[in-house]
């Protein structure tokens, strides 16, 4: 039980100031802008969307700033701020097909229409720091190096237009080799589940699991996932597609009764292909799990697929065991704002609180001598005879 | 709709073709002035018409909305989380009714959206349409630059033949 306390105003205020101060540093050193934390800090302000569950790179630039670039109390922050604002509806689902990827790669085939596209990846980098990057203005422009490099003679040429990319999953399914991803029958009135309004139940709909796993901590999803693979539940995947680029997003309006578009997003997709032994009744066949977040945010999309395919045991009727296969376990455990409550809060004082936890032991400690008396007492004539 | 289609269709299919088309055309510029720099809407704003007044129907208001997606990009829809929003309503003086909706929270912006959707309701789309045809080529240019950036990260895997050197 956690009895509210009275008092330290000023203690608090002042470790409010001097909080700010701390966040500001060194004043000879220039103050850091929003817009270079949304822009040269490009994956925190992804991860601060995508976990507040907030498309908005401003808000989430902000969000760093003042919680000094603790993401999760930035992520809080979002999340506090959202429910400030009026909810106007719900998108169009969107036409991910349409993705204008930046960055598109298959694990499991070589060769796919549109080709391998590698974009801005840390991929393939040596992992070696950078001195040049220390130095003010010191970072070489690989932008020259890169056209030169890549293309040779083409380091003038406009590339033109990208190749279409039809998804990669799409070319199994026309083979049957993998289980289809049609929208359910009646889908287009269907309630779609929505957490941020009703309670999770159990046991909960893919809906509100991957809604659930969308805003998910990206360190628990990525151990739970690392899990799957390392033998607990395992699923065998391979990344079928990775896709990172905008979309455009649709709205309705009801006064306009037509759909239009309002503006585009960056979005990362992963598309696990999973094995399946099948049944009697049906052929063995490759099976989905599928990933999305906000911005560039590949561990996360990739960990969310693995998590997702792990939670589908249950629909696809196989055992379940390992923790990654347990819904209620992961979708409980996976929100790290409510999980940073609980385990904070720890902190916050418990005075009254512990005082009965004293009370109780010193009391039960006093029991305890007095038992231990009493068998003394027992014992002694014994020892006597 | 091809022109050549159009001579066959009847006086009253036709009269609802012209309502679509209309919808389809306004549906067009909503989302170019949307999608397109920002710096385009101030000077088509004056072009078609800055001095028309109007009444603010709905203050500009930053709101919510929750984007919806597929599971594995079209089969169950799911809630994959928010973002923001912002609307305005103005009525111009004639009574046309206009709306803006944009992505973010720039007031200003959906203002000025709502003032043009309801200026262009006032001219005939063989006007309109040159005006909505250049954003959207700009946007699709723009959309297609920052993309073409990955070009050259293109890779051709080869898988390696034992004995190729040989």
């Amino acid at each position: 039980m956690y009895v509210a306390a009275k008092g330290g105003e000023k203690a608090i205020a002042g470790a409010h100031r001097l909080l700010a101060e701390e966040r500001r540093g060194d004043p000879a050193v220039s103050e850091i802008g929003t817009d270079q934390i949304s822009e040269q800090l490009g994956r925190a302000v992804d991860r601060v969307m995508t976990e507040g569950a907030l498309f908005d790179r401003k808000l989430a630039a902000l969000a760093i700033k003042q919680a000094a670039g603790d993401l999760i109390e930035a992520i809080f922050l979002i999340r506090a701020y959202r429910t400030t604002l009026p909810r106007f509806g719900y998108s169009e689902p969107l036409k991910v097909s349409d993705m204008r990827a930046r960055r598109r790669i298959s694990a499991t085939f070589k060769d796919v229409p549109g080709g391998q596209v590698l974009g801005p990846t840390f991929d393939y980098t040596h992992r070696l720091l950078d001195f040049a990057l220390e130095a003010e203005g010191g970072a070489r422009d690989h932008s020259v190096e890169l056209h030169s490099a890549a293309t040779g003679d083409a380091l003038h040429d406009d590339p033109g237009p990208m190749d279409p990319m039809p998804r990669v999953l799409d070319q199994l399914a026309s083979e049957g080799m993998i289980e289809d991803s049609e929208a359910p029958a009646g889908d287009v009135v269907s309630p779609v589940g929505d957490i941020t309004r009703e309670p999770t139940e159990f046991p909960a709909d893919r809906d509100v699991r991957l809604q659930t796993l969308a805003r998910g901590d990206e360190g628990f999803l990525l151990a739970m996932g690392y899990s799957t693979q390392r033998g607990y539940g395992r699923t065998h995947p391979f990344a079928g597609e990775i896709r990172m680029g905008e979309v455009t997003v649709e709205f309705m309006p009801e006064e306009l009764g037509f759909p239009i578009e309002i503006g585009e997003i960056t979005i990362t997709e992963c598309e696990m292909v999973n094995q399946f032994k099948g049944t009697a009744t049906e052929k063995p066949k490759f099976t989905r799990g599928y990933g999305l977040g906000f911005g560039h945010v590949e561990r996360k999309a990739i960990s969310m697929a693995l998590v997702d395919r792990s939670l589908r045991c249950r629909d696809l009727g196989e055992e379940a065991g390992a923790p990654a296969q347990d819904e209620e376990f992961v979708l409980s455990h996976s929100d790290n704002v409510q999980a940073t409550g609980f385990v904070e809060h720890l902190k916050l004082p418990h005075y009254v609180d512990f005082q009965s936890e004293l009370e109780l032991v010193r009391r039960m400690r006093a029991e305890f001598d007095a038992a231990q008396e009493a068998k003394e007492e027992i014992a002694k004539p014994e020892a006597a005879e | 709709m091809d022109r050549s289609e159009e001579r066959f269709v009847d006086p009253e299919n036709a009269a609802a073709a012209a309502v679509v088309a209309d919808v389809r055309q306004r549906q067009r510029w909503l989302g170019a002035f949307a999608r397109c720099p920002e710096e385009r809407l101030e000077p088509l704003l004056t072009q078609m018409g800055r001095d028309n007044r109007y009444t603010v129907l709905r203050a500009p208001e930053a709101g919510l909305m929750m984007v919806r997606a597929r599971a594995g990009g079209s089969g169950q829809r799911f809630n994959a989380g928010e973002m923001t929003v912002t609307r305005c309503s103005i009525r111009l003086e004639d009574g046309t009714v206009g709306h803006g909706y944009v992505a973010g929270r720039d007031k200003a912006r959906a203002e000025t959206i709502a003032r043009l959707d309801a200026l262009m309701q006032g001219v005939a789309s063989a006007q309109a349409e040159p005006i909505v045809a250049a954003l959207e080529t700009e946007i699709e240019a723009l959309a297609e630059a920052r993309q073409s950036k990955s070009a050259p990260t293109k890779v051709e895997f080869l898988t390696m033949v034992r004995g190729e050197n040989a």
